[in-house]
């Protein structure tokens, strides 16, 4: 009892030589199909390569296009002469030019003998799986295509929805249940015999031939009716990507293919010498008699067409450019925003930095410069300090910081006086959390030394700016973590909001804060609103203040508030 | 895309393709052996001036990766650029006095090069001081992907320029020829890019890196592009609009997944930064050859004067393909 491999070539005839004899040199009859699209020439150099071996046959050309029932055709021709030609064989393997096995062939030989009434085929119901391109699962059973999917896709999705809007419908012959699956299997002879030779024969095959990609539901459907045994698994490794075309194996995939224990794998790159010297020709270590595990080469490969389709989050580059709300992450890491903490606070920065171990900058978008922490001229990944190269694209310029900085929470101070333009990106952005004393832009006009005329139109124009920002941060479409006090009420207690804030930025931190930073002197503040308000501007963002001093003991204004645990 | 605005391209494509029809004249072949060219050949197409000392490795470099024929353009050298490239068996070498400038940066010539010689092609459009990386370069040859791009039926692959430069003064350490001139450039900006779309044409336009650090921080929007389309499976029609930046027709350029993922894409590792720099742009500022009135050149030539160095504490030292694709400068995509 041996296995019979059938071939389906239709490039890279070289390399399907190479296999051909590897399998037939060790007494294992090959049939091979050549692409009627393959030139005269080629396919007899094919034919001479091989002429010194007897138990290769070459079967009945077929014109093979994707999709089409011709790889049927061709296949079910192949089988035939295989069945004819060699009574020996037991287990017909459906194999591809660009195959290659990875184990010894006897391997694979003792595995069958093992099982040795069981087809080895993928066979899925229509209702189960989730692999198909299009997205038509059981309508390829039951519409009509007419058309080429890789060459009219317009007249094919055109015509695939007429047929829905007029509900038409094939009737799918009697006793068929439809099923999908690998196009490569290997199946026992009395199940090939059995389909090859049904009376039914003729129906079943005017039935698929007018199917979409009846090589990966011929089959599959019919083995279904006359196996006794199915495991319904490809013996090949053939990996395929979102769109639905198989992933390609080289050279550098050698030792993750050794490991795989698959007995053939597919498809291999054709100028991928080191593998078809590795295993055609290596000797190879022996290894224990495993079962196929692909489970290393199926991480590889979900990786990469996650990698294609959802890319890596907060990542603008040359190749990933998302529109608008399909970023699957505007920023890639949180980040905070403080926003009149510093002129509320002395030493506000080195505090915050203390307390919660993350970076800590100044003003990042300063009409000045940028206020990288520490005062560097440049930060991660080279950027800039100028005030113009940020403000070219103020939004290219925080997505480049946050995503250089991965690792490291970042933490900056805003406020009305800086550039406005990334104000909309934060605020949609779900890693952003923005927290707003309003009106502490205040208290340095209060402690400046300018002309009275000159402060109140300074502080119209910061209220003007704040207000036009807080009703950003207030859209319903903002998807920031906002927390906006005004002064007033956080002056009253500045310890509790502070707690949440860090809090939340180090969530696993269990100490109280017990130290609160140290609040600048605003003694006569209150008078000063009041002075704005004499000149005809009315402070709203503050909250209310009172005219006279403010309402706590004096004593304790200058200290540093401790908390009562 | 309207109907008008389809029109509109398509005339300004026949207009470039017209222009480079027109060039061809201006261009003598000193050595043609495009006969040799198969038929599945990956050809390299380039412009030069005076590169001699840079061209052993050049061709060195890509002959490694699966490079079968060069195509080159040579303008007026007189550094015997020329007579090398004539005895090298896979080069093809056309020569011209004219202008520079007049030919759209040399777009014209190589656009009619391709038209003659580059269709059913995957074409490579570089320059000498370029250096194509892409995924697993260092273990599959560019045969590799094209095959794979074709598979994939992708036509066009994106790879961005990253300026190379050396750590300390531009002349401190001299090249010499035949040398790997990334073991002297060997650093890069890793993360100080900046996007933007250009929705006529549909490419990307990437700006920064040191030159805008150094040269352009007052200027951004001068700064020179970054985007790059060098790869391209050619074809007759299609013509490169402004250097390797775009192309028509525009489906070309969507080199970029707009719904979230990475498409494939490698880098054009620049090593431009080398001693031969200040002779480069000094040469280069008389001749006035070069885009915008070489504005670049110019603010080159400023910066250079008060310090030529532009590594700073946060540049990275380039190791491999991977290193960058960590980075997020370029990715496999879905290529594993």
């Amino acid at each position: 009892m041996t296995i019979g491999f059938i071939m389906l070539c239709h490039t890279a005839l070289d390399r399907a030589a190479e296999v051909a004899r590897y399998w037939a040199e060790r007494g294992y009859p090959v049939v091979i199909h050549v692409d009627k699209r393959v030139g005269r020439h080629r396919n007899g150099r094919l034919a001479r390569q091989l002429s010194d071996l007897d138990n290769i046959r070459f079967s009945t050309r077929y014109r093979c296009d994707w999709g089409t029932w011709s790889l049927v055709a061709a296949t079910q021709k192949a089988a035939t002469v295989m069945l004819r030609d060699f009574p020996q064989v037991r287990h017909v393997y459906l194999a591809s030019g660009s195959c290659l096995p990875l184990r010894p062939v006897e391997e694979l030989e003792a595995y069958l003998a093992a099982h040795p009434r069981t087809d080895f085929i993928e066979s899925v119901t229509t209702e189960d799986v989730g692999w198909t391109v299009g997205g038509i699962n059981l309508e390829r059973f039951t519409l009509r295509f007419p058309f080429s999917w890789k060459k009219h896709r317009r007249a094919f999705d055109w015509y695939v929805n007429f047929q829905r809007r007029i509900g038409f419908k094939r009737q799918i012959p009697a006793g068929l249940v439809p099923h999908l699956g690998s196009q490569w299997w290997c199946l026992t002879r009395q199940t090939l015999s059995a389909i090859l030779q049904d009376p039914d024969c003729e129906t079943f095959d005017n039935y698929f031939r007018r199917v979409w990609i009846p090589d990966e539901s011929y089959f599959q459907t019919l083995a279904r009716l006359y196996s006794t045994d199915i495991q319904s698994r490809s013996l090949t490794l053939a990996k395929f990507d979102f769109q639905g075309k198989p992933h390609i194996f080289y050279d550098d995939h050698l030792q993750l293919l050794r490991r795989s224990d698959c007995f053939v794998a597919r498809k291999i790159w054709p100028q991928a010498d080191k593998l078809y010297d590795t295993f055609l020709r290596g000797a190879g270590p022996q290894q224990p008699q495993a079962e196929p595990n692909p489970g290393k080469i199926d991480r590889l490969f979900a990786k990469a067409v996650e990698r294609r389709t959802r890319g890596r989050p907060g990542l603008y580059m040359q190749s990933r450019h998302p529109n608008e709300n399909w970023e699957n992450g505007r920023t890639c890491a949180p980040y905070s925003v403080f926003e009149g903490f510093s002129e509320l606070f002395e030493d506000f920065e080195s505090w915050l930095s203390k307390t919660t171990g993350s970076r800590v900058h100044g003003h990042l978008y300063g009409p000045d410069r940028v206020e990288f922490a520490g005062g560097e001229t440049v930060y991660n990944g080279a950027l800039s300090n100028s005030a113009k190269l940020r403000d070219y694209n103020p939004r290219a310029f925080l997505t480049n910081l946050i995503w250089n900085t991965r690792g490291e929470r970042q933490c900056f101070q805003f406020g009305p006086d800086d550039t406005q333009d990334a104000s909309w990106f934060m605020t949609l952005d779900p890693n952003a959390q923005i927290s707003v004393v309003s009106g502490a832009w205040a208290v340095p006009l209060f402690h400046s030394n300018l002309d009275f005329a000159a402060i109140r139109k300074e502080a119209a124009r910061l209220q003007k700016i704040e207000g036009e920002h807080l009703n950003i941060l207030r859209s319903p479409y903002a998807k920031a973590r906002v927390r906006i006090w005004t002064m007033a009420d956080f002056v009253e207690s500045p310890m509790e909001p502070l707690q949440t804030i860090i809090d939340e930025i180090n969530p696993r931190a269990l100490r109280r804060l017990a130290e609160a930073p140290k609040m600048v002197d605003m003694t006569g503040f209150g008078q000063f609103l009041q002075n704005l308000r004499n000149q005809g501007m009315q402070p709203l963002l503050m909250g209310d203040f009172p005219a006279g001093d403010l309402p706590r003991p004096p004593g304790a204004r200058r200290s540093r508030p401790y908390l009562v645990k | 895309m309207g109907v008008w605005k389809s029109y509109r391209l398509r005339l300004a494509r026949q207009r470039w393709r017209l222009r480079a029809w027109r060039k061809r004249r201006e261009l003598t072949s000193v050595g043609d052996r495009t006969g040799a060219i198969g038929r599945r050949d990956i050809l390299v197409f380039s412009t030069l001036r005076n590169e001699r000392i840079r061209l052993p490795y050049f061709l060195q470099y890509y002959r490694d990766l699966g490079v079968d024929h060069f195509l080159f353009v040579d303008n007026d050298s007189d550094d015997g650029s020329r007579e090398y490239l004539c005895e090298q068996k896979d080069c093809s070498v056309w020569t011209t006095r004219h202008s520079y400038k007049r030919a759209r940066f040399g777009v014209d010539w190589l656009n009619w090069l391709q038209w003659r010689h580059g269709h059913g092609h995957w074409t490579l459009v570089v320059d000498p001081d370029e250096f194509f990386v892409y995924p697993f370069c260092d273990t599959r040859s560019i045969r590799a992907l094209t095959d794979w791009l074709d598979a994939s039926s992708i036509r066009s692959f994106g790879a961005m320029l990253l300026d190379m430069y050396p750590k300390g003064r531009m002349d401190a350490q001299p090249y010499r020829e035949g040398g790997d001139p990334l073991e002297i450039a060997n650093w890069f900006d890793s993360g100080n890019y900046t996007i933007s779309r250009n929705w006529l044409y549909g490419n990307l336009w990437i700006q920064g890196g040191p030159r805008a650090r150094v040269f352009f921080p007052d200027n951004p929007q001068h700064a020179p592009a970054l985007n790059k389309i060098p790869l391209v499976r050619w074809d007759r029609q299609y013509t490169y609009v402004s250097s390797t930046h775009m192309l028509l027709p525009r489906g070309l350029n969507l080199v970029y997944d707009e719904w979230g993922g990475e498409k494939a894409s490698g880098c054009l590792l620049h090593a431009k930064f080398l001693d031969t720099f200040a002779g480069k742009s000094e040469e280069e500022l008389e001749r006035g050859q070069h885009y915008a009135n070489s504005h670049e050149y110019r603010a080159y030539a400023a910066g250079l004067q008060d310090d030529p160095d532009l590594w700073c504490k946060w540049s990275e030292k380039y190791i491999n393909w991977r290193q960058l694709e960590i980075l997020g400068l370029m990715s496999k995509g879905n290529w594993a």
